[in-house]
């Protein structure tokens, strides 16, 4: 049996990720979930947060937005509206946008705005959260 | 018999025509290579999303959801992605011709002005408008698939198509009618040159049932509707991507007519100039041989 996984994610306007990997992190709906290889077949939701990928001992870590995941034995499609290596985050526009968000909320909404504002800024807060936790290191 | 003043009037005229045609197929030219490269670069999600799906429908057996649901009655909806401008050649005409042959019970959605004008004319069931920018957002996307499923889900239509014009190649476009709701089999959206149909079929094979989490209603209510968003999108991408395609060459062909336009008036002045001058040497010679 393969002791790797196939790694794919992509968003609307790009393949942001794929490469072959040993152990994938994603932030699943239901909490936090590990996927190592020869996983039982499982499709999920994730919400706006962190996925580590761990490609040959070394950590790599992505701000990814809502999404689905597909998980066979051997890999792990990631479909997301938002994916964003640690490393290309720039942390002032996140944190403009998440106040541009905050802003926007206090005023009259329609659903679908709502949800579009509701989005953008968990997508903000995601690559804020992120960007500090992993710069400590 | 035009006067020399009149023919250099006319070329004048004609050189400044050019200049906007040739204005605008630049214009179209980039906003074209744009265009194409967003629709390209939505491909990946695409393809993923039907692989997905497409498991997903083989997988889970016991599948269903108001979305997959057939149902016997015959009214159909139909979304018509049209552009918003005209100067694009053939493109709107040959896509309503398609408009116009859904029987007249018909209930129509409409994204872009050429669309609504066209319906609005012949006096079809308009049930909504919309209209999408030059470079589709997915919320505009989202907007219009989430019309058409409430339709759907109220029993207002049994059927929902959309119309729109496929991207070829720069040359060709072609309008289609693709079958949104129900969900059925599920295609791969196109788009861009040299585009290669992918096999859908092939993933999760020999795995087995999948699991959901946290269940299966859950993740495929909100997947299926997600879908149809994203193909609403892909095809508000392609149908731009033929508009810009479409209005460059029409705007080559005009340009090019207005140079040919301007080489022949312009032989044409040259030989009335000519005659004219052929005209005053016999006066003035026939005038010296006169007074000799």
């Amino acid at each position: 049996m393969a002791n790797t996984l196939q790694l794919q994610i992509v968003t609307p306007d790009a393949q942001a990720y794929s490469e072959l990997v040993e152990m994938v992190t994603l932030p699943g709906a239901e909490g936090e979930m590990g996927v190592y290889p020869n996983h039982v077949p499982l499709m999920t939701q994730i919400v706006p947060g962190e996925i580590v990928v761990r490609k040959d001992g070394q950590e790599v870590y992505l701000a990814v937005g809502e999404g689905f995941v597909e998980i066979t034995g051997e890999r792990v499609a990631v479909l997301t509206d938002m994916a964003i290596p640690v490393d290309q985050i720039d942390e002032t526009k996140a944190e403009e946008a998440r106040q541009r968000a905050e802003a926007r909320l206090s005023e009259q909404l329609n659903d679908e705005e709502s949800a579009t504002v509701h989005a953008s800024l968990a997508n903000s807060l995601a690559q804020i959260t992120v960007k500090r936790r992993r710069q400590r290191h | 018999m035009p006067s020399t003043r009149d023919i250099r009037r006319r070329i004048k005229s004609v050189k400044n025509t050019a200049q906007i045609t040739k204005a605008m197929q630049m214009v179209a030219a980039s906003k074209m290579r744009k265009a194409q490269q967003a629709a390209l670069a939505g491909r990946p999600y695409a393809d993923l999303m039907n692989k997905v799906l497409a498991a997903l429908v083989t997988e889970s057996k016991d599948f269903s959801h108001p979305l997959v649901e057939r149902r016997q009655g015959q009214t159909r909806c139909v979304i018509v992605v049209s552009t918003d401008k005209g100067l694009c050649g053939g493109l709107n005409s040959a896509l309503m011709r398609d408009a116009a042959k859904f029987e007249p019970g018909t209930k129509f959605i409409s994204a872009g002005r050429k669309a609504s004008q066209f319906l609005a004319r012949t006096k079809r069931a308009l049930v909504a408008e919309f209209t999408y920018k030059d470079a589709p957002s997915f919320s505009e996307a989202r907007a219009i698939s989430k019309f058409a499923q409430d339709v759907y889900l109220k029993g207002e239509a049994d059927r929902v198509d959309i119309l729109f014009t496929r991207f070829v190649s720069t040359l060709v476009q072609k309008p289609e009618t693709r079958q949104l709701l129900p969900v059925g089999e599920i295609k791969p959206v196109t788009a861009g040159v040299g585009a290669k149909a992918e096999e859908g079929r092939e993933a999760g094979a020999g795995w087995g049932e999948f699991l959901f989490e946290p269940n299966q209603e859950q993740v495929l209510g909100a997947l299926l509707p997600h879908s149809l968003n994203f193909q609403v999108y892909q095809i508000l991408l392609e149908a731009k991507a033929s508009e810009h395609s479409a209005r460059m060459v029409a705007m080559k062909n005009a340009t090019d007519n207005a140079q040919q336009f301007i080489k022949d008036l312009t032989l044409e002045y040259n030989k009335l100039r000519q005659a004219n001058i052929t005209k005053e040497l016999l006066e003035i010679s026939t005038a010296a041989m006169a007074m000799g």
